[in-house]
């Protein structure tokens, strides 16, 4: 990882705030430093660390200057980051699951005409515009490389429960597409959304900038718990956390539907180990094997 | 025991001292955003400091109470009655069952807070009662408070009469200097957009509640770059970060916005300075039309501040 080593920055959000920008790009290897770093600092069990917030390419550290001097503060993370620069151990244990998605569906096809003056294609489709900027032949080309390969959550946050995916393929693989021209007001509950290089899942319905491809019937937040996944904590993902989307049709949509209702519905999920060097000697190869585990007996 | 909410306010909400720890799922610390505030009037009728209270934005609520109690308003600058007739504010009074809270017109400040003794005793969600409204998650019902809602209400026993020193209380201006910290983003910034940051007034647009405060005033120039994979396409776009409480960004060059305690927990704006933490309460209190100057202080200077801060809550606490 030391490509990135040379970039990164140390700076304070005033007194309460450490702000550690591992590297300005996006990449899977600036994005597992950070969450190997908040890993770490986590188990450390500082007393006076606040929030550890991994993101996609930095780190967010919120302290109680009360209790630990920022110098202090900033002495242990930079041991962590020269540590874990220097290991050779880049694994994550994390978990892999799949999402239902409905793509190409009423709810949030209904939402794009409503704020189709917004978008860079008024008389199109986000969809088809996604094709289009990935010179992917149609939709459906662009929903199989979508479905195709698994997506790291690199980053949870924006309002809560909020995932920010980054799909586990090489750069030259990665679907781009701009945001919205102005954000829209609206986005309906569990939408597939998409920015720059990021998918995200809207956690609640909001305003928000990012294309939206499809919907998912599973919830990612719940604020009352009534989901098994969710006995323990209100929000399912976690950073690191490894996604595979697999298009559903609209039976299949409504019978889990019915079974979010019911209270009833598990997330299929498998525990893995992330290892970051074998995914680059050959991440389709890799990607195969993560599948194989989540499907797999 | 209990208040009835006979008529809103606007805004309003239960809010204690904060949730902690979840930000990086997105949950932001929530709490009263004039913390201070908050915990006199808490303090005042006999509670912990970190007991709920409500909190209501520009316009105050019509509050019954069921029983005889003891409360205290603080925060902003307005006129308050009990059964139409004037009463104080930043003191304990005494309230029997029946009694109507109302509120007049606001004359300076924002944010009044309502504290009853024993505290406002809906449950607690991860440690916290504040509401977070954006996740549907604590306060009353996940939301904020309706005509006709009935709080439920602690234990306690309070004192009438108590009154907050006039030198503890917070000084309210429609002209303010915000302390900040630079750095985060702001070698993205030309020479010349950081100065148009710190040498002019930014006035606080209508867009000011507990998620940001976004103001009006100018432009502010971006260093040109080829922008890094991840990174949106404007020069005030980043790679997606997390955002520190109280951090201001500057989507487009325009408008800067300090995020306060509802805080989106992060996004793709860079980031150029942070409030410190003593000044928050400070930018709570600033309604629409405030007349604001960001002045650059060092992290040393922040912490002076905060102990300086850390010394009139500890006064309080004594009282």
């Amino acid at each position: 990882m030391s490509s990135t080593q040379s970039e990164s920055r140390y700076s304070w959000g005033a007194d309460e705030h450490l702000v550690v920008m591992l590297s300005e790009a996006m990449s899977l290897q600036a994005n597992f430093l950070a969450m190997a770093m908040a890993n770490d600092l986590e188990a450390q069990n500082i007393e006076g660390f606040v929030d550890i917030c991994p993101s996609n390419a930095s780190l967010l550290v919120r302290f109680n200057p009360d209790i630990i001097a920022p110098a202090k503060v900033e002495s242990i993370v930079r041991e962590a980051e020269d540590r874990l620069r220097g290991s050779k151990q880049h694994r994550l244990e994390t978990r892999i699951f799949e999402l239902p998605v409905w793509f190409d569906d009423p709810y949030t096809n209904e939402t794009q005409l409503k704020f189709r003056d917004r978008h860079q294609t008024p008389d199109g489709t986000d969809l088809d515009f996604a094709a289009s900027e990935n010179n992917l032949a149609d939709r459906q080309a662009f929903i199989d490389a979508y479905q195709g390969s698994p997506w790291i959550t690199s980053m949870v946050g924006f309002v809560a429960g909020l995932p920010f995916l980054f799909q586990m393929v090489p750069q030259e693989r990665q679907l781009q597409v701009p945001k919205y021209v102005r954000p829209r007001t609206d986005t309906p509950k569990q939408t597939i959304g998409h920015g720059g290089c990021f998918a995200a899942i809207y956690s609640v319905r909001g305003a928000g900038g990012y294309q939206m491809f499809g919907i998912t019937p599973v919830p990612i937040f719940d604020p009352e718990q009534k989901l098994p996944d969710f006995k323990d904590f209100m929000i399912f993902f976690r950073p690191g956390d490894i996604v595979k989307f697999r298009a559903v049709d609209e039976a299949e949509y409504r019978d889990i539907e019915k079974q979010v209702e019911a209270g009833t519905y598990v997330y299929r999920q498998r525990p893995v180990t992330f290892d970051l060097e074998a995914f680059e000697a050959d991440p389709d190869a890799y990607n195969a094997q993560l599948l194989e585990a989540l499907y797999g007996n | 025991m209990a208040i009835e909410i006979v008529e809103t306010g606007l805004a309003t909400s239960v809010q204690d001292q904060g949730r902690p720890g979840y930000y990086n799922v997105g949950l932001p610390p929530s709490g009263a955003l004039d913390l201070f505030s908050a915990a006199a009037a808490n303090v005042l009728v006999g509670n912990d400091p970190n007991e709920a209270v409500i909190e209501s934005t520009y316009m105050g609520p019509k509050l019954q109470f069921t029983e005889d109690t003891v409360i205290a308003v603080t925060g902003a600058d307005i006129p308050i009655e009990l059964n139409g007739q004037p009463v104080a504010n930043w003191e304990s009074i005494e309230v029997k069952s029946g009694d109507v809270l109302t509120f007049g017109i606001l004359e300076q400040g924002a944010r009044m807070y309502i504290a009853v003794a024993g505290g406002i005793a809906v449950p607690e969600v991860l440690g916290s009662r504040s509401l977070y409204a954006l996740g549907a998650v604590g306060g009353f019902k996940g939301r904020t408070l309706q005509a006709g809602d009935v709080l439920p209400i602690g234990k306690g026993s309070g004192t009438p009469g108590r009154v907050l020193p006039n030198d503890l209380r917070p000084r309210l201006s429609r002209e303010v200097d915000v302390r900040v910290v630079m750095g985060l983003y702001d070698y993205r910034l030309t020479d010349k957009g950081l100065s148009a940051l710190l040498d002019q007034s930014w006035q606080l647009t209508t867009v000011a509640d507990r998620i940001g405060f976004r103001y009006s005033g100018g432009a502010l120039d971006w260093i040109e770059r080829e922008q890094p994979f991840g990174a949106g396409s404007n020069p005030s776009n980043i790679t997606d970060a997390g955002y520190p409480v109280g951090s201001i960004q500057v989507p487009g060059g325009i408008e800067p916005i300090i995020l306060h305690r509802d805080a989106v927990s992060g996004g793709g704006y860079a980031m150029v300075a942070t409030v410190i933490s003593a000044d928050m309460d400070v930018v709570a209190q600033c309604s629409p039309g405030t007349q604001t100057r960001f002045r650059p202080v060092s992290l040393e200077d922040a912490l002076e501040a905060r102990a300086v801060a850390n010394e009139r809550r500890k006064r309080l606490l004594s009282l």
